[in-house]
């Protein structure tokens, strides 16, 4: 065996790596020095972050084990952005897994964690079923436990309960998907299944497909495969509802346009082009008409999550490197946004315990810099220029745009009225803050330093990525160099 | 020229008000006006440097083998790259004007700020409430002027334009307290707005038809450019005329594309420089402080439109009924302004309407500009002008500062006889008005004298009339000057002491604007700022602007000039009868003239009576009964669905997985469906 082969994953060593460093350092110091548990971690990453920023990224496609697994500048660079997202959850999470109830565990949560984005790099080089399938439950799984976190919270364990519960049963389903396709074609390479597979479609296919697609969209959660969404993020812990609405859904909607556009590209007009028009649809709408009615926040950013991940596919709709540039894009912009808005929920939630939107009445008398980051988060959520948010809407609203048929029309119209709608719940948030006329029910409280570090760096990434072209132009670039979509017809 | 000066002349007034806005609050009150008056300081220096190196260096990159000075990119970078071809750029144009404008610009800016240390605080030395915000929006307003100057393309142009309104907003609402400075912020943003509109169709519709938003590719260089590909003649008006009646523009209700584009961008201009009939916010624009009268209404920002016009001018020199509009509106809102700041009683009015005549002198001189007479002689003499006009009218407005902090009024009525008793105030303004008068060696001598001759040269009756309106500006001018300074002074009561001149940092902006306004027109222009950057002299020394002179149109008009002047000296120079018996000789004129012939009445029927009255009310009803009526309606059946669905949320994972499961059937039978 070609030993040479495994430095094409140097991404995935590099992260093997910190996370052994974490592990080793968790169970063998002595008890004084893990004190400095959160902090090691933060800085391991954050150097990792940097390492593979700049020396992570092959100049050109590379594939590795008989072609199960493909790096690329693009793969690389969406691995880059979940890294940015996972270095200010990690923050982000510093106050909490140093609290009294979670300080034996700390190092638990910095193990399950990266061991997710582990299986999240793996679901977005994977270029075999089979490999994409462990990369999946290992991204999967250990988020089960992560969502019990709070052993003392009834609701953590629920939460984590239904989680698994779903997860299992939309496995089921998805690998029940991959049966029928490996009947058709004969292979789970990606690139087999397209050879094999030819250009004729039967029934037999749309179900499978209709399987595989649902398995994703679980994890992305599309609408109806959304249920599960709500009381999760409820229930699970503020540091993993944050992680889990922004770096899991964000490798699950690249890895979602790789499948659908390597292994089944050449149907991309007959078959799931309608299948993606109607979850969008679904999607957005339904989040949106949920997300309204909403009192308790995380449960409003879950619908808000929801709905936003309905804008995400538009980017799969556009199918050419355009789309996935602004795919990507958006979801950059989405991690900051999203993360400052968890940012100050959680700062709130460690001080005061309070979740509820008519606690945060008249928040901006009492805490004004946290009130200023939400309306930052809550206005680039809804697309208001010059905000961050705002551009990512228009790339992505473009690129679908530009797809040029009249269903496309006919859907970006209805997403535009959509996001009219969002417009409405985010700014209730805004409202209830700054014009709420009640007594403020939060007293003044200074938030940690973590909190404040991470709530800057968001807020400046909000106001700096829109308005600084290159980040888009970077990512442009990187995508427009894509090997993926040599098999569209 | 290295990128680094240019940047920090952007970049210091942005950190600066970043800094006063951000920190001001904590900071005491005379270190927030030290910081933003140093800030201002070293903007000025470097402004100079770059200016200097810019005119003197004789470096390649600015000047050519043949002395002609050139446009020059310091830098221009891809800003929003939204496709390749729809890029917008930010940029660093270094040319005459710009230099020019730089150096102007951050002059006034300068002094203006050294002097509001002084003028911010009251007689007992208690600073003003928002005495640091003050500071941030003068760093920010000089910030999007210079932004505005030295922009590369009409966009960027565009952004600062906006920001140039919303900066200046914010300065002349500074009193927010007070109700008539709040609805004169919201009367000038407004006007000024309106035009903008006409400003952006006009760069919208330039744009479309030439494929670019880079002033580069307008001016003379861009347009040899095109004609060299065109095998035109384009050195004389006749050349490029012949020009545009071959190429194919499009013609849109009479006039060609070109000129619509042209004329709906000079609407831009005419609102911010206050052009008839748009500028009625600039009077009201008083109640801002006064070193903000200095600075914006003076200087800067009202100079905008003719700066505009110079920056496209090889344009507008293709569309001569581009240039003929510009010059009637222009002489037109000469006269007019003159006429009315001969009646005003309020000594900041008085110069607000004159500041409004002065800038329709440059666009009349703009308009009247031609290659052919004296290599754009008009050109030259406007911006020239510019130059003068900007030194001596903020010095003019800052002793009107001077003086309203001494009495606490701006009537001057309440003022008479102050020479005695403020002596630098009486010196420097009595030289300010010796400017405008254009009394020879001052500088309005020289700059007004060229515009006139450029508009001989062009038509004997523009020039009869423009100069009958340099002869009501001297004469409003000393009547304004006696009435404050001679005259007999009131009794002071008792308990207050007698008005003083003002502390040092008031004084010293007084003095180097009235050493400047003596020697400015001394500069030989015309071999810095033409159109082209072709030099008008072979050589230059001290006295070459006297030796170019045209005597004949020289002598005329300093004669009306002291004629004017005696005029005003009989009549105003001692209390007497005079001027009640003139005003009682033409009640009709000064009736027209002391409510600035009515145009606000004129506004308010046409927006209230016609506009509200006969379209938004109909409008408005419309909107509430029927487009209201079908959103609530839309609204209460998504609270009714939102409120209908609420229990698939039900928390029962079974019920989850049906729906899990239902949904992948329905997603598989969808897609079938749509194959079949």
């Amino acid at each position: 065996m070609d030993y040479s082969q495994f430095l094409a994953m140097k991404q995935e060593i590099a992260l093997l790596v910190v996370f052994l460093l974490v592990f080793l350092y968790d169970t063998f110091m002595p008890r004084k020095a893990l004190g400095a548990t959160s902090a090691v971690t933060s800085v391991l990453f954050l150097l990792f972050t940097v390492w593979s920023f700049i020396w992570g990224v092959p100049a050109d496609s590379v594939e590795a084990f008989a072609g199960m697994y493909v790096t690329s500048p693009v793969c690389a660079m969406i691995k880059n952005i979940l890294n940015v997202g996972v270095l200010i959850v990690l923050i982000q999470a510093t106050s909490w897994v140093n609290s009294e109830f979670q300080i034996v565990r700390r190092g638990e949560y910095y193990e399950l964690l990266l061991v997710t984005l582990f299986g999240m790099y793996l679901m977005i080089s994977a270029r075999h079923f089979l490999l994409f399938l462990i990369g999946l439950e290992s991204a999967s799984l250990p988020l089960a436990a992560m969502v019990a976190f709070d052993k003392h919270r009834y609701e953590s364990h629920e939460a984590a309960v239904k989680y698994l519960m779903t997860a299992v049963f939309s496995s089921a389903i998805f690998m029940m998907g991959l049966s029928f396709v490996y009947g058709l074609s004969g292979s789970l390479y990606f690139e087999d299944i397209a050879m094999q597979l030819g250009s004729q479609s039967n029934t037999m296919l749309v179900m499978a497909l209709a399987f595989v697609v649902s398995g994703l969209g679980f994890k992305l959660s599309l609408v109806p495969f959304h249920l599960w969404t709500a009381d999760v993020y409820q229930g699970a812990p503020t540091p993993v509802t944050s992680y889990l609405s922004v770096i899991s859904k964000g490798a699950a909607a690249f890895a979602f346009l790789v499948i659908l556009v390597q292994a089944f590209g050449q149907f991309y007009s007959q078959v799931w082009e309608w299948m993606l028009y109607a979850l969008i649809i679904a999607t957005i709408t339904i989040g949106n008409l949920f997300a309204i009615r909403q009192r308790n926040m995380k449960r409003f950013l879950a619908f808000s999550s929801i709905s936003q991940a309905g804008y995400i596919m538009l980017g799969v709709v556009g199918c050419n490197e355009m789309g996935l540039a602004a795919m990507m894009y958006y979801i950059l912009v989405y991690i900051f946004s999203n993360l400052a808005a968890f940012g100050v929920i959680g700062a709130i939630e460690n001080k005061t315990g309070m979740v509820e939107m008519t606690d945060y009445n008249g928040l901006s008398k009492t805490n004004p810099w946290l009130s200023f980051s939400m309306t930052l988060a809550m206005f680039s959520l809804a697309g208001i220029p010059p905000f961050a948010g705002f551009f990512s809407k228009f790339f992505i609203f473009t690129s679908a745009i530009n797809q040029g048929s009249i269903a496309i029309y006919v859907l970006v119209l209805i997403a535009l009225i959509n996001t009219i709608i969002s417009l409405y719940y985010y700014l209730l948030v805004v409202k209830a803050m700054y014009i709420s006329p009640e007594e403020p029910r939060i007293g003044k409280f200074r938030s940690t330093c973590s909190e404040r570090v991470s709530l800057w760096v968001t807020v400046l990434g909000i106001i700096l990525l829109g308005i600084v072209s290159c980040f888009y132009n970077t990512i442009f670039n990187a995508a427009s160099l894509s090997e993926l979509f040599g098999f569209i017809a | 020229m290295e990128p680094v000066i240019p940047i920090i002349i952007l970049a210091l007034p942005l950190t600066m008000f970043l800094v006063l806005g951000l920190f001001g609050h904590k900071m005491a009150h005379r270190t927030a006006g030290i910081l933003g008056t140093l800030g201002m300081g070293v903007t000025m220096v470097l402004a100079y440097i770059t200016a200097f190196t810019y005119f003197f260096s004789g470096s390649s990159e600015f000047i050519n083998e043949e002395g002609v000075r050139l446009q020059s990119l310091i830098f221009n970078w891809d800003w929003l790259a939204f496709t390749d071809s729809l890029v917008i750029r930010l940029g660093f144009l270094l040319d005459p004007i710009s230099a020019l404008m730089l150096v102007v610009i951050t002059t006034i800016s300068f002094m203006v700020h050294l002097y509001s240390n002084g003028y911010m605080r009251d007689h007992h030395g208690v600073w003003e409430t928002g005495f640091q915000r003050f500071y941030a929006f003068l760093s920010l307003f000089s910030f999007s002027m210079l932004g505005l100057v030295v922009a590369t393309n009409i966009f960027q142009m565009y952004i600062f334009w906006e920001l140039v309104g919303a900066s200046s907003y914010l300065l002349i609402g500074f009193y927010y307290t007070k109700p008539s400075a709040v609805s004169a912020s919201k009367k000038a943003f407004i006007v000024t707005r309106f035009a903008d509109l006409g400003f952006l169709i006009g760069i919208l519709v330039l744009s479309f038809y030439t494929g670019t938003f880079d002033f580069t590719n307008f001016t003379s260089v861009g347009v040899e450019g095109m004609a060299n590909v065109y095998q035109v003649d384009i050195t004389t008006a006749e050349g490029i005329r012949n020009w545009i009646a071959t190429s194919p523009a499009p013609v849109f209700m009479g006039g060609s594309v070109l000129t619509w584009a042209l004329v709906l961008i000079f609407m831009g201009g005419m609102g911010k420089s206050a052009m008839m009939p748009l500028h009625i916010w600039l009077p009201d624009a008083m109640e801002g402080p006064t070193p903000v009268s200095a600075l914006i209404h003076a200087a800067t920002m009202v100079v905008a439109g003719v700066f505009l016009v110079a920056r496209l001018f090889p344009l507008y020199l293709m569309e001569e009924a581009a240039l003929n509009i510009i010059t009637v509106v222009g002489a037109l809102t000469a006269f007019y302004a003159a006429m009315v700041a001969c009646t005003q009683v309020d000594i900041k009015r008085v110069l607000a309407f004159s500041t409004i005549s002065q800038i329709a002198f440059m666009m009349v001189s703009l308009g009247v500009a031609r290659p052919e007479f004296h290599h754009g002689l008009g050109y030259m003499a406007a911006m020239f002008h510019l130059f003068t006009h900007a030194m001596f009218k903020a010095l003019l407005f800052l002793c009107a500062g001077a003086l309203i902090h001494a009495i606490g009024s701006n009537d001057y009525t309440a003022m008479h006889g102050l020479r005695k008793h403020m002596p630098i105030t009486h010196i420097t303004f009595l030289i300010g008005c010796l400017a405008i008068a254009g009394i020879i060696p001052f500088a309005g001598f020289f700059s007004k004298d060229e515009i006139l001759t450029a508009v001989f040269g062009q038509s004997i009756f523009w020039y009869i009339w423009m100069s009958a309106v340099a002869g009501l500006t001297a004469f409003y001018m000393f009547r304004l000057y006696y009435l404050i300074f001679w005259w007999k002074e009131h009794k002071i009561p008792e308990g207050h002491h007698a008005p003083h001149d003002q502390p040092w940092t008031m004084t010293l902006p007084l003095v180097i604007l009235a050493v400047i306004s003596c020697v400015a027109g001394f500069v030989p222009f015309g071999n810095l700022v033409t159109w082209n950057g072709h030099p008008m002299f072979e050589s230059v020394n001290f006295f070459t602007n006297l030796g170019a002179l045209d005597w004949s149109v020289a002598s005329i008009s300093l004669a009306v000039a002291i004629v004017a002047i005696l005029l005003a000296t009989v009549m105003y120079k001692k209390e007497n009868t005079l001027p009640a018996k003139m005003k009682n000789a033409l009640p009709a004129l000064w009736d027209w003239c002391y409510h600035r012939f009515y145009w606000d009445e004129l506004y308010m029927f046409i927006t209230h009576k016609i506009i509200f009255g006969c379209i938004s009310k109909p409008i408005a009803w419309f909107d509430r009964h029927v487009i209201d009526g079908s959103m609530d309606g839309m609204a209460w059946v998504t609270q009714r669905i939102s409120f209908a669905i609420r229990g698939l949320q039900s928390g029962n994972i079974q019920f989850y997985v049906w729906v899990y499961l239902i949904g992948v059937i329905l997603l598989g039978a969808i897609t079938a469906v749509c194959l079949i």
